[in-house]
Order: structure tokens, then C-alpha cells, then sequence
């Protein structure tokens, strides 16, 4: 029996594994059982796994079906991952209209979770530039979805986490590129009103924003950082580096702690000298730094880890966040995978769609049981308090009151939802 | 490069595919099921394969041959390889019982196999070059119990790939054997999978290098080598009480 897991590694994953592996034949499903496809296993909670019942594995449905170089629209099966995608439209001189921070993700997925990139306040979400997708229901119907045809099904879908069928293939539309190359600018700044100034200034001006936040300053530091804003060069591509690196082993217990922690943070922060860097780089060390150690996700031991990601509306951006940072370096619980973004207002086709106008921090939190918790349940209050929301495909814990008043339409995709397609996550925050 | 991938629709082969085009070679693929096939041939083309070519085709039925040879004459492209990758894992209770069941499991495994590596071996003979490359199994080193009747299919295609190389040595055509041992393939669905399983893509690796080495036989993972051979030497006193 083939098993799956989640990136973050909690809760352990036992479910049976059926594999989907032609487009046009739908597999058997299990009688009275439920489902929920799985793609490259990238989320990092529970909204990935089915305890309770089967996961589909989708990764083998990973063949192109259509490349129009000319227009720069791209249909493939739902497992193709951005990875697989890049390889083949790069040279051709696309890119991807939005990407997250790996490229180790599948088009069902990235539409599922609705993802988000560096160039939100820009483009959206990924939502925003699927132009039609299949999907498959549990009795045997396919329908093709699009904002014309099934337009409920495609908005309920986007951002859907894989409750209302199967996804079989999906149409995007790509943007223009000249070079495999993104000119990046990477600004060091000294504390939070500093972040909200330069993403205030740059985001009018350049289509990619995102900062590293030391989440272990404290005082007049808080949120101090690294600005980064790029955008596709103009001009020649030029290979990418090979260099790969791996986690082979998981380590008996998690190599981030306090003190690992701070002395990362520390060091990273300073190791840039000038206050402003300009650097031409490939796409993949741009987009996916952490797509070059494979497995990185082991670092944190046997315990896995959390990862927690708010998104809060522009008006109350400032003081929330630095409310959350405060509380976040207080605990010493963060680790050193912190960033910091300004969402635009576009808004998403997806019904459940996480980002929001406004400011939106990630940050990983190393395993260590209740303390963990109940920081992240403090978090979820601020958030709250704020007007926020808290990311599905990044959760594995928030509770089900806090999950309704987030996402008080979650009723809308339940009514839409397949009957037999459900979640660990989706069971949890829906048991009120 | 020209490839003729007979069983493209097979899990082997579409990873051994995708490693050919990322090589921009020329493919010529033959499944049965067209919609599989086509499926296929539109992500080898957009992910760059030179040229891409289909015949769908069942192996196993009277004729194939003929319409193999008849496709290549028509294409006109000479074959630097052919890999041979189909294949149908018979259940062996069935087939103790069902003699129809053990005759389809010989025909699919070995004679259709026989016949159209002979085709090949001819085409290639008379250009003198080219690889014929096939999967065998680790099922066809020693019959057992629980799946004599493909490991006999299997080890009889091996003896034939044997005696083919043989032949076909002295005209500047190789001959590779390809042993696989567990593979998590569509065809191995219903079992559990231990740490001897391997993935497809692993396999497809180990099939290109082989290929590029110019190998007679490997076996994949490399392991199978050491395992097998163990097995093999286990005097057939014992071997026939154990169960296997």
C-alpha cells in the first residue's frame, strides 16, 4: 500500500491510496466510502488528507494536452506539476500567470487551494487566470466548468480543496516573458511601518513583492527584514544552476530551535550589507528557494510541523500585524520560514478563496505540542478581531467556530459538495 | 533517433517516453487503446518530441505482425530502437483451471512477443544496426507456484531474446533483456507493495542507460541481479518444496 503524506507531516497519514490514470476512465470508486483526490501532497495540514476514507492520487494523470504557443494557453491533466509546466513553456517564452513558493504542486491542486504568488497585488490568484476545467462527480458525470458553463461549480471549485469531484484537466492562460531571468532588488529594512512604506511604494511599480521577516526581533526591530521586489528580465536566458541539495534523513528530533532560531534569523538579516542589492537571477532560486533542498520538510523531525498563514484587511493591517509578530517573538516559537506580503484587491472566482485586500503573513512553527497550539489559537483570535482569515492549505488546528466565522460562506461549497468527497480538514472545521 | 515503443500505454514505457523526448528523438507508438495512444502522443509532441507517430494496434490478435510491418514500411523510418513493452499479468489460479485463460496469458506474454521481435530483428538485420530491447521478468529466471504460468511466458521470451542476440550479434543489431522485478504499475494494482517495490520511472532510467550502455541483459533495480541468482541456485529438491 502506497502512502501519502501531508508537507507538514501531521497528523500521520494512513488512508488506502486508489490511483486515477487515464483521463477518459474514471476508477472504480469504493462503496460507501469517501474519497478526496490528492495531488503532490504540498498542503501542509489536514485539508489534504481523507483519515476516514481514501485518497485519489491524481499525480499520473500528468500529461499535456494542449499547447497554444502562439495565444499562450495551456490545457494539461490534472496532476502536471507548475514544475513540469515551466519546463516546457519557458523556453517558448511563457511563464506561469501566478505561481506559490514551490513548483512541486499539481493544476488541480494549485486551482483547489486557489494559490497565490509574489504578484498578487498584481494578478490575483491562480483562480483568476483558469479559464475551464473538467470535473468528475462521484456518479459518473463530468462536467466542463468555466465562468459561462457551470459557473457554480467553477467558482465552488476554485479554492474548493478537492470537496466538489475530481478535477481531470484544466486550461490556463499564461503571461508573456522575453527571458528565463528576473531582476531582483532586495531592500533591507528595519522594522514593520518600514515593510507597509516599501510595499506601498513598490507595488505599483513592480509586479513581484515579498518579504523575509526575522520573526525573532523584538522592540523597535519587530519585523524587521528583507524587501524583495523583481520582475521579468528583458533580454537573453541563461541556464539555471544544478545545484541540488537534500534532507536524506529525518533527524530524531527538529534542528529549529530557540537558540537555532535566533542565530539563523540573526545571520541572514546582517548577511546582506548594503542597505539595497540588485541581482539578475534565474526564475527558479526567485520563485522557489526552497524548491533546491528536496524534502527540506524533514528538518523539523518526527513531529512535523505547522505552518500559520493570515491574511488581514488593509484598514487594520498595521496594528494586527504587529500584534502577531509581537506575540510570535515573545513565544520564540517561530522559525526562520517568515514571510510578509501586501495582497491587492483583485478579487478571486473562488468561493472560498483565502487571500483578502489587505497583509498576509506565513510562517512555519516547529512541532512542540500544546505550546504550539495554543500560540496559533491566540493568533486565530487577532486575526479574527482584525476582520482576517486564516489559510486552509496551510492548516492542520484551527477550530471549527473560528473556521464558520472566517469563511461564513463555507455553507455554499458544503451544498455543493460532492457526497462522496470529504476531509480530515473539511470534517473538523465543519463539526460545530 | 527513431523509437518504435510497442505498449506505450504501458507505465515502463510512458516514463521510458518521456525520457526519449526530453532527447527530442522521433517516436512510433503502437497501443491498442486509441485513446490512451492519443492521449500520449499529444504530451510527447508539446513536450518536444521530433516527430510522433501512431498505430493502434492489439499484438495479440492474428494479423498484428503484418500490420506492424506494413505501418513501419509505410513510415520509411529506420528503427535505432525498439523496445517492446507490453504485457498482462494472468492470475495463476485462474489460469490452472481455465485453460483458455493460460493459452491468452502464453499468447499476449510470449507468442505475439516471438513474432514481433522476429519482425524487428529481421528489419533491423537488414539495415545492421539498431536496439531491440525488451521486457522480460524476474518471474522467468524459476517457475514457482503462485505465477508459473507468466514466469514460463516470460522465461520463455527470455531464451528467445537469448538465441536472438546470439544471431543477431555478428549483423550489428544488439539485444537487450530487460528484467524487472516489482514495479508499481496499474498491472501490479491489487498488491501490497513492500521495499522491493520499485517506480516506473526508476525503471525507465535504468532501461535508457542500459540501452545507451549497450547491456545484453539488466535487471531493474540492479538488486533483482543478486536475488535472483540466489534463487536460482537453490537445488530443485528443495526449491519444489517450498512455498513460492
Amino acid at each position: 500500500m502506497q502512502t501519502l503524506e501531508s508537507w507538514g507531516r501531521l497528523p500521520k497519514n494512513s488512508s488506502p491510496v486508489l490511483n486515477w490514470h487515464w483521463r477518459h476512465q474514471a476508477p472504480a470508486l469504493p462503496a460507501g466510502e469517501t474519497i478526496l483526490p490528492f495531488g503532490n501532497g504540498r498542503s501542509y495540514g489536514d485539508s489534504c488528507l481523507n483519515l476516514a476514507g481514501s485518497l485519489l492520487h491524481t499525480r499520473s494523470l500528468n500529461r499535456l494536452i494542449h499547447f497554444d504557443a502562439q495565444a499562450g494557453i495551456l490545457t494539461c491533466e490534472a496532476g502536471v506539476l507548475l514544475s513540469e509546466m515551466l519546463a516546457v513553456i519557458v523556453p517558448q517564452g511563457w511563464f506561469l500567470p501566478v505561481t506559490p513558493g514551490t513548483q512541486f504542486v499539481t493544476m488541480a491542486g494549485a486551482i483547489a487551494n486557489d494559490v497565490h504568488g509574489k504578484n498578487h497585488h498584481r494578478d490575483g490568484t491562480f483562480g483568476n487566470h483558469v479559464l475551464q476545467f473538467e470535473l468528475v462527480r462521484s456518479d459518473g458525470q463530468r462536467l466542463l466548468c468555466s465562468p459561462q458553463e457551470n459557473p457554480a461549480y467553477f467558482n465552488a471549485t476554485i479554492g474548493g480543496l478537492g470537496l466538489t469531484g475530481t478535477i481531470t484537466w484544466a486550461t490556463i492562460r499564461l503571461q508573456p516573458i522575453e527571458s528565463n531571468q528576473i531582476d531582483n532588488e532586495s531592500i533591507k529594512y528595519g522594522n514593520l511601518q518600514e515593510f507597509f512604506h516599501l510595499a506601498a511604494e513598490s507595488d505599483g511599480s513592480h509586479p513581484y513583492t515579498v518579504a523575509w521577516v526575522d520573526c525573532a526581533a523584538r522592540g523597535r526591530r519587530l519585523g524587521r527584514g528583507l524587501f524583495m521586489r523583481g520582475d521579468h528580465a528583458k533580454g537573453a536566458s541563461r541556464p539555471a544552476s544544478k545545484l541540488a541539495l537534500s534532507c536524506p534523513i529525518e533527524p530524531p528530533f527538529s534542528l529549529i530551535n530557540r537558540a537555532s532560531l535566533n542565530a539563523f534569523n540573526f545571520c541572514y538579516y546582517h548577511k546582506q550589507r548594503k542597505r539595497e542589492q540588485h541581482s539578475r537571477i534565474h526564475y527558479a532560486p526567485f520563485f522557489y528557494p526552497l524548491d533546491a533542498v528536496s524534502d527540506w520538510n524533514r528538518i523539523y523531525g518526527p513531529k512535523g510541523f505547522y505552518q500559520y498563514q493570515c491574511a488581514i484587511p488593509v484598514a487594520n493591517a498595521e496594528p494586527a500585524m504587529q500584534e502577531i509578530l509581537e506575540r510570535i517573538a515573545r513565544s520564540g516559537l517561530g522559525s526562520f520560514l517568515a514571510v510578509l506580503k501586501m495582497f491587492g484587491n483583485m478579487p478571486s472566482p473562488g468561493l472560498l478563496s483565502f487571500p483578502c485586500h489587505g497583509a498576509t503573513l506565513a510562517l512555519d512553527f516547529p512541532n512542540m505540542g500544546e505550546r504550539t497550539l495554543k500560540l496559533m489559537a491566540e493568533l486565530d483570535k487577532v486575526t479574527l478581531a482584525a476582520g482576517g482569515r486564516v489559510y486552509p492549505a496551510k492548516d492542520a488546528r484551527m477550530s471549527a467556530e473560528h473556521f464558520a466565522l472566517f469563511y461564513p460562506q463555507w455553507r455554499e461549497l458544503e451544498a455543493l459538495r460532492d457526497p462522496q468527497h470529504n476531509s480530515t480538514f473539511w470534517q473538523r472545521v465543519t463539526a460545530l | 533517433m527513431n523509437i518504435l515503443i510497442l505498449g506505450a500505454s504501458s507505465a515502463i514505457a510512458q516514463a521510458v517516453i518521456d525520457g526519449y523526448v526530453q532527447r527530442g528523438a522521433t517516436l512510433l507508438l503502437v497501443a491498442r487503446d486509441e485513446h490512451k495512444l492519443r492521449h500520449i502522443a499529444d504530451d510527447a509532441r508539446i513536450r518536444g518530441a521530433q516527430q510522433v507517430e501512431t498505430l493502434c494496434l492489439d499484438a495479440a490478435t492474428q494479423g498484428a505482425s503484418q500490420q506492424l510491418e506494413h505501418w513501419l514500411e509505410t513510415l520509411g523510418l529506420p528503427l535505432d530502437l525498439a523496445l517492446l513493452a507490453y504485457g498482462s499479468l494472468p492470475d495463476q489460479a485462474e489460469c490452472q483451471t481455465d485453460l483458455a485463460r493460460l493459452a491468452q496469458a502464453i499468447e499476449v506474454n510470449f507468442t505475439s512477443a516471438a513474432l514481433l521481435c522476429s519482425l524487428l530483428a529481421n528489419r533491423m538485420a537488414a539495415r545492421g544496426s539498431g536496439t531491440l530491447a525488451v521486457i522480460s521478468s524476474v518471474a522467468g529466471d524459476r517457475g514457482r507456484q503462485s505465477n508459473y504460468a507468466y514466469g514460463a511466458a516470460k522465461g520463455g521470451l527470455s531464451l528467445f531474446l537469448q538465441g536472438l542476440r546470439n544471431r543477431l550479434h555478428r549483423h550489428g543489431v544488439k539485444v537487450l533483456t530487460i528484467k524487472p522485478g516489482f514495479v508499481d504499475t496499474p498491472m501490479t494494482a491489487q498488491f501490497d507493495k513492500g521495499a522491493l517495490w520499485a517506480q516506473p520511472q526508476q525503471v525507465a532510467r535504468g532501461i535508457i542507460k542500459a540501452v545507451d550502455r549497450g547491456q545484453d541483459v539488466v535487471y531493474l533495480p540492479g538488486f533483482w541481479r543478486a536475488i535472483m541468482w540466489v534463487i536460482r541456485l537453490i537445488p530443485e529438491t528443495l526449491f519444489k518444496r517450498l512455498a513460492l
